[in-house]
């Protein structure tokens, strides 16, 4: 895509968070700062590295990284729930780790390598998790879902590399199961409480990976 | 959130400049704490100071034999050293009690420490808080305070730390390392490192204006077995009721710290030299003076049941 398109986007994209911050009560005050072009009145480029492709960006300083992603590249398989790290809706991989892109800022993420949903796979070529997801009918309303596979995703790896949790018995010996799952995804929230079959997808993929 | 400028530091001496020399600037390193705060207008700073380019993320062995952390290490790094494993299994644990997955990739050492309360008044901005507005009063006084400290409060605030790290921390008396905006450095017990809240609930820390944490050392390993149990609502992802961090030696000596309980890591010299005498006797210790409301008297009984746990688990223990 080429820098004017993505220029436009933006534009197009800050008016409408714009309407959206005036829209919400408590935040009514900081409408007309961010029009004006708070943080004293500039954006910021930033050059973030996206499913692969380098998108580059000029953000509100305050853009927080679920927002660059949504409202700016449009990449809305990242869901915002609560917007304050407690829900995991919004997880994503950044350089390979799970985080709540809604904690941190997009200008605190140059160059870094952002992996949403969208790059994890397509609805012709689903990742494992996706597909496991899909059998196991880990999900009723979906919308927790994206963050449960980027989450789940990256979970494997943290197992994969020995990295302990709570529930691990010896911190030296880190091996997969459900218990581990249970533990590991308890940043994920589902509302619809689809957790059982969500281990089972996970469980289907931890097997096949270990075959 | 409200507007603020941005900057990305190039040395822990220039953002400690920068800090001092900005009212209103704040360091932000995984921002898990200050975000969520800021979005609800509570953190309101107009100049933010990006420590991660500073890359102090790194694990290193001191000369003394202990561990010198880098302040941007993230818990899960952390947690997962294997020197840390070994060594200092008590702050292993701790860190893998807190929080979530997704929030140790991204919550750093020195942040963890520096995160504020998760009192549900200071949360409130619809309700008086003397850590957010000095003088303003305490709503959780007469309020919800089920999970509120009980040791080290005042009659100004009651607010517990919400740290499990901090409490592990503080069992191996760790020294927390700083550079000021001269570009000097000091270390700080971490005994010292929080205040109690007396009179000045808004101020939690000696930290000066613009100082820097660069790192956290921990001293030589201490051998014996090492335990840290939390109590919560949910079986994870869930802050501390009460926590117990202890460190057993083989001759039935230990040191106990524990969580949730006060506005700062809470140890007690006393505490610690009733260890050969039980839970009950540690209990009585840790908890001399205590000042409780009508909901968070259980926590009394909760910090003995829990030590009773904690021995246990030590007799349990090969």
């Amino acid at each position: 895509m080429a820098a004017t398109e993505i220029g436009g986007v933006t534009r197009r994209s800050m008016l409408g968070a714009g309407a959206a911050v005036l829209a919400a009560p408590a935040l009514a005050q900081t409408g007309s700062g961010a029009q004006a072009g708070a943080s004293g009145g500039t954006t910021m480029p930033v050059t973030l590295k996206v499913n692969g492709k380098a998108r580059q960006l000029n953000l509100d300083p305050r853009t927080t990284l679920l927002d660059a992603l949504r409202e700016h590249l449009h990449l809305t398989g990242s869901k915002k729930g609560c917007d304050h790290g407690q829900c995991g809706a919004c997880t994503i991989i950044v350089d390979g780790r799970r985080i709540n892109a809604c904690l941190t800022l997009a200008v605190m993420h140059e160059g870094d390598e952002i992996v949403t949903i969208e790059g994890l796979g397509t609805p012709e070529k689903l990742h494992p998790m996706q597909r496991a997801f899909v059998t196991h009918d880990g999900y009723q309303c979906g919308y927790c879902t994206p963050g449960q596979i980027c989450s789940a995703v990256a979970m494997l790896d943290e197992i994969e590399a020995g990295i302990p949790s709570h529930v691990t018995t010896d911190l030296d010996k880190v091996s997969y199961s459900d218990h581990e799952v249970r533990e590991r995804m308890s940043g994920n929230i589902c509302r619809c409480a689809a957790y059982s079959n969500i281990v089972a997808a996970i469980r289907d993929v931890a097997k096949a990976n270990a075959a | 959130m409200r507007p603020f400028t941005f900057e990305r530091a190039t040395s822990p001496a220039q953002a400690a400049q920068a800090a001092a020399s900005l009212q209103g600037a704040r360091f932000i390193a995984g921002g898990t704490n200050l975000l969520d705060l800021m979005k609800l207008q509570i953190e309101t700073p107009t100049h933010l100071i990006d420590v991660n380019p500073l890359k102090l993320d790194r694990i290193e062995p001191t000369k003394d034999g202990g561990l010198r952390i880098g302040a941007l290490v993230r818990n899960t790094d952390l947690a997962a050293d294997k020197r840390v494993r070994r060594d200092y299994a008590v702050l292993s644990r701790a860190l893998l009690s807190g929080a979530s997955g997704q929030l140790r990739n991204k919550a750093t050492t020195a942040g963890n420490l520096l995160q504020r309360t998760r009192c549900p008044y200071f949360y409130d901005t619809t309700k008086p808080c003397n850590k957010r507005s000095p003088g303003a009063g305490c709503a959780a006084l007469e309020g919800f305070s089920r999970n509120l400290a009980i040791m080290g409060v005042s009659d100004a605030c009651i607010a517990t730390h919400p740290s499990d790290m901090a409490v592990a921390m503080r069992l191996l008396d760790a020294t927390v390392d700083v550079v000021g905006s001269d570009g000097s450095e000091r270390s700080l017990p971490i005994a010292d490192f929080h205040h109690l809240p007396g009179s000045t609930p808004h101020i939690e820390t000696a930290l000066a204006r613009g100082e820097l944490i660069v790192s956290v050392t921990l001293p030589k390993p201490l051998g014996g077995t090492h335990i840290y149990r939390k109590v919560r609502d949910r079986a994870s992802y869930a802050f501390a009721v009460v926590s117990v961090a202890a460190v057993f030696g083989k001759d039935g000596d230990g040191r106990f710290a524990f969580g949730g309980i006060a506005p700062k890591p809470w140890r007690v010299a006393f505490a610690d030299d009733a260890a050969k005498q039980g839970a009950k006797a540690v209990a009585d210790a840790a908890l001399a003076g205590a000042v409780t409301t009508r909901e968070n008297a259980f926590k009394q009984d909760l910090i003995g049941r829990t030590l009773a746990a904690v021995y246990a688990e030590q007799e349990a223990r090969p």
